[in-house]
């Protein structure tokens, strides 16, 4: 017999600040005015996607010392946008990046559960931890905390927020008129959290929520992101889109879980994942190329070299070859407040790897960075793309994707019309929702239930 | 700066679990078991809206409400538990039109950055009808929450210990509102220019570094969300005396005070104003809104019999900060606009029983006051600032460059 289909799960991001909008489409729309999250959302949620989810920065990107200009700048308040969301969406699930580091355990646990109750299950918390102290220069503590500290911050924080959940069991409220007891129980919500980051105690002021806890997504790298996934997370948003990484991502993560007595269906693997489009294969891979050219501009090529050369490269041609000196390896980077920092871990062997690359093909700066920059996951006709995803899922690479369209808010229709029909044809994407809650999208068991089987056994 | 004689009476009303009376919860009327659901709060808000009311507020807390000023109780037998004001507000944003929302942010455990950007996003998502009411928190209950600080205890309220915290804790949440509205300004309205021949998105000598250093806590900004709507949304807040109205006269756009009589009226209302000269204001202007505790039935005695009931149920009298009205709406429309006439530009209700006492403000007393020729008919504007007459303010960073 033959292994049952794996369904597919999918969810959208919205495509706000990140190097893959191309705002200078003229289809291009706001991605502050609320109706571009309307319309976005309301795609998602007729294709029957899992989620939306945000992504989110604390402070404004800065390149030598100015602020990046040449992306998408700017970005609404997770939660609010998340919560207004929910009245314009009846199933799709919210998912908001909400960071460890900038954040108290009582406030987050609060905003969470509220999203939870008001949308009626459907939250879920993308746990980052942010990077470094130059976005601590917009908070009252201030500084930053090294990687270490960021992830044992990061797992109390997560731990200190699900027992301020668990502090409300679900039976507490009974409003019972004639009795006049509103509560069961004077002590609902109570809680005392005594550890490294948080010493903290008292009464948590919201009822337990519809999902008891919202969804955990994590989306570090490093290998203490990714015991942290396997310890505590029920997704991950990773960037390994490709068949080969993804399934060597997928391997890893997942081998982690049995040290925390969890199985390999806790947690779900979802890339980001960009897609384009086209008649034919050909004419897909065409306008490929040409989304590349509008979203790497020369200056946005000479930008993307910086990262790697830590170093003002101004003065350099686009479109001639690549800088002749070294990289500067000093600790202070030109770059700051941004994820790509950290992707160039040895700047010098990266920098000899790409001359020969460019020497090899003639190709120019922006060329190179077109080439070995950030490629569109998916490219070909509708059923080509339908059929490699299914591919990725069906063999382990993932267990589904989260889409970045390059387009503010249209982007996604595309996609919603012509390949979600397909994946339902062959059997591995819902034709209509089958719950209510995040949860039951993503097929999590309840953390009640959990504890209930955990109890049993 | 004062109001003139002619203009509108503004009206508010201040949403809050049940109701304000701590028994309103075991009324008949009363939707107990739902309070934690979008639909309640949706529903309470489109019946402010259909009464034509200016704006809401919605109560918030970082601990669980409590009988007693500072501390926290056991109390089984009145609501506790609440939701994230912010995120009821943006909840029922894209189901109104026209009514401001205006939700409670604790300064002494809130970032100023997460805050402004909140408020902003709430501008945002409901088109310019945002604000915020700014609490201070001397609980040390609630500090304990957050375990960041420990807020000294308060014991006798007018000792010179405690006006000593309390100022501190307002002076912070002054520089609170300080941050949070220089933030709203960070960005010019025409930063995203969308030049493709330059391959730029933004000008970015039109975003702004706040860099503000202040005695509690330093901001660099910009922020990460464009200006709202509005510019800058509503701020607010609760004032009872000197230090609070300091806080009023500095920072805010909106105060409510709390005067049981015409008389206390006048002097609350020319203390503010005072405040305000002294924080070189004087020419900005500044509403001042009477809070009330409201009873409202068709037939006096039946408001008084309603409010003794509840009393019996709670098993004590309800006490308030601000005066409790029990009568008809006709009696509550004498008593506003005598109050009116000290000074008030407007008034914040706080209905004992939401489920009785909001209908009756809009079903009553709104007809009431229309007939008298105060209040409006039809909403005049799509913005708080519109309703509230208030224009659309101009941007504190100006650009150098010709
Ligand atoms: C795919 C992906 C998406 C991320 N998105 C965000 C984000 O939206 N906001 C944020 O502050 N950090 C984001 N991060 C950063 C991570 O949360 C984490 O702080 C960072 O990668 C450093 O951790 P690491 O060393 O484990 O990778 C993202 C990381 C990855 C891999």
């Amino acid at each position: 017999m033959s292994k049952p289909l794996k369904q597919i799960h999918l969810a959208a991001h919205f495509p706000g600040v990140n190097n893959t909008t191309v705002w200078s489409d003229p289809r291009a729309g706001s991605h502050i005015e609320f109706s571009s999250f309307v319309r976005f959302a309301q795609t998602a949620e007729r294709a029957k996607f899992d989620f939306l989810f945000l992504a989110e920065g604390l402070r404004l990107r800065e390149q030598g010392g100015s602020i990046y200009d040449l992306d998408v700048v700017g970005r609404p308040d997770t939660f609010t946008v998340l919560a207004a969301l929910a009245a314009v969406t009846d199933r799709l699930g919210l998912t908001g990046t909400i960071n460890s580091t900038f954040n108290e355990p009582y406030e987050v646990a609060r905003q969470f559960a509220s999203l939870d109750h008001l949308s009626g299950g459907r939250a879920a918390w993308n746990v980052v931890t942010s990077w470094d102290a130059f976005t601590g220069e917009n908070f009252r503590r201030g500084g930053f905390l090294p990687q270490g500290e960021r992830y044992s911050r990061a797992r109390e924080f997560l731990a200190t927020a699900n027992e301020l959940f668990d502090s409300w069991h679900g039976d507490e409220i009974i409003a019972d008129r004639a009795a006049g007891a509103f509560l069961r129980d004077a002590e609902a919500g109570a809680f005392v959290h005594q550890g490294q980051h948080f010493d903290i105690h008292g009464r948590f002021n919201v009822p337990r929520s519809p999902q008891g806890r919202p969804v955990v997504f994590q989306a570090g790298d490093s290998d203490e992101g990714r015991e942290f996934a396997a310890a505590d997370a029920d997704a991950i948003f990773s960037r390994y889109s490709g068949l080969e990484e993804g399934r060597a991502f997928y391997t890893d993560v997942k081998s982690r879980l049995a040290r925390y007595g969890r199985r390999h269906d806790q947690l779900l693997i979802l890339p980001a994942a960009t897609f384009v489009l086209g008649d034919t294969d050909t004419e897909a891979r065409e306008l490929a190329h040409e989304v590349r050219r509008q979203q790497v501009s020369g200056a946005t090529a000479l930008k993307h070299l910086e990262f790697v050369w830590n170093r003002d490269l101004s003065a350099y041609d686009p479109d001639g070859p690549l800088p002749e000196i070294d990289p500067d390896v000093s600790e202070e980077h030109i770059a700051r407040g941004r994820a790509q920092v950290r992707m160039y871990r040895d700047p010098l062997a990266t920098a000899r790897a790409w001359r020969e690359l460019a020497a090899a093909h003639h190709w120019s700066i922006r060329d190179l960075v077109i080439e070995t920059g950030n490629r569109q996951a998916f490219v070909g006709t509708p059923d080509t793309v339908a059929r490699t995803i299914d591919d990725f899922v069906q063999s382990d690479a993932s267990d589904g994707f989260i889409l970045v369209p390059h387009i503010t808010p249209g982007g996604l229709d595309e996609f919603a019309d012509k390949v979600v029909p397909l994946l339902q044809e062959r059997g591995v994407f819902r034709t209509e929702y089958e719950g209510t809650t995040l949860r039951d999208h993503l097929g999590l068991a309840h953390p009640d239930d959990a504890r209930d089987e955990r109890a049993a056994s | 700066m004062s109001p003139t004689p002619s203009a509108p009476l503004h009206l508010a009303v201040a949403l809050d679990g049940t109701g304000w009376h701590p028994a309103s919860w075991r009324e008949p009327v009363s939707r107990p078991g739902d309070l934690f659901t979008a639909g309640y709060w949706a529903d309470l808000v489109a019946e402010a809206e259909r009464g034509l009311l200016d704006l809401v507020t919605v109560e918030d807390g970082l601990g669980p409400q409590s009988s007693h000023l500072l501390d926290p109780d056991e109390r089984t037998d009145q609501v506790r538990g609440r939701l994230d004001a912010v995120l009821i507000a943006a909840r029922v944003a894209p189901l109104t039109r026209h009514i401001g929302l205006v939700p409670t942010v604790v300064a002494t455990h809130t970032e100023p950055f997460h805050i402004s950007k909140a408020i902003a996003t709430l501008d945002h998502v409901s088109s310019g009808r945002a604000g915020l009411r700014v609490q201070i928190s001397a609980r040390p209950n609630e500090a304990a929450h957050f375990g960041r600080r420990v807020v000294p205890r308060i014991d006798a309220y007018d000792s010179p210990a405690a006006q000593e915290v309390l100022t501190d804790l307002f002076d912070e949440a002054a520089d609170h509102v300080e941050v949070v509205r220089r933030l709203w300004d960070s960005w010019e309205d025409d930063a995203e220019i969308r030049d493709v021949a330059t391959g730029r998105f933004i000008d970015r000598d039109k975003l702004h570094y706040i860099d503000f250093q202040g005695r509690f806590f330093s901001v660099r900004g910009p922020s990460i969300t464009p200006r709202p709507p509005q510019g800058q949304p509503i701020v607010s807040a609760l004032a009872h005396r000197t230090v609070p109205y300091r806080l009023v006269a500095r920072q805010a756009d909106l105060g409510y005070v709390i005067p049981h009589d015409a008389g206390q009226a006048r002097a609350i209302v020319a203390e503010v104003r005072a405040e305000q000269q002294a924080a070189g204001r004087a020419e900005e202007f500044l509403h001042l809104f009477g809070d009330l505790v409201v009873f409202l039935d068709d037939d006096p005695a039946e408001a008084a019999a309603r409010r003794d009931r509840l009393d019996t149920l709670a098993g004590q009298p309800y006490i308030s900060d601000a005066r409790i009205f029990t009568g008809t709406p006709a009696q509550l429309a004498d008593l506003l606009e005598d109050l009116r006439a000290g000074g008030l530009t407007g008034f914040r209700l706080r209905p004992a029983v939401l489920g009785h006492d909001l209908p009756a403000i809009t079903r009553g007393l709104v007809p009431e006051l229309q007939r008298r020729g105060v209040f409006r008919h039809a909403y005049e504007a799509d913005t708080l600032r519109g309703l509230l007459g208030l224009p659309r303010p101009a941007h504190r960073y100006t650009t150098a460059t010709a």
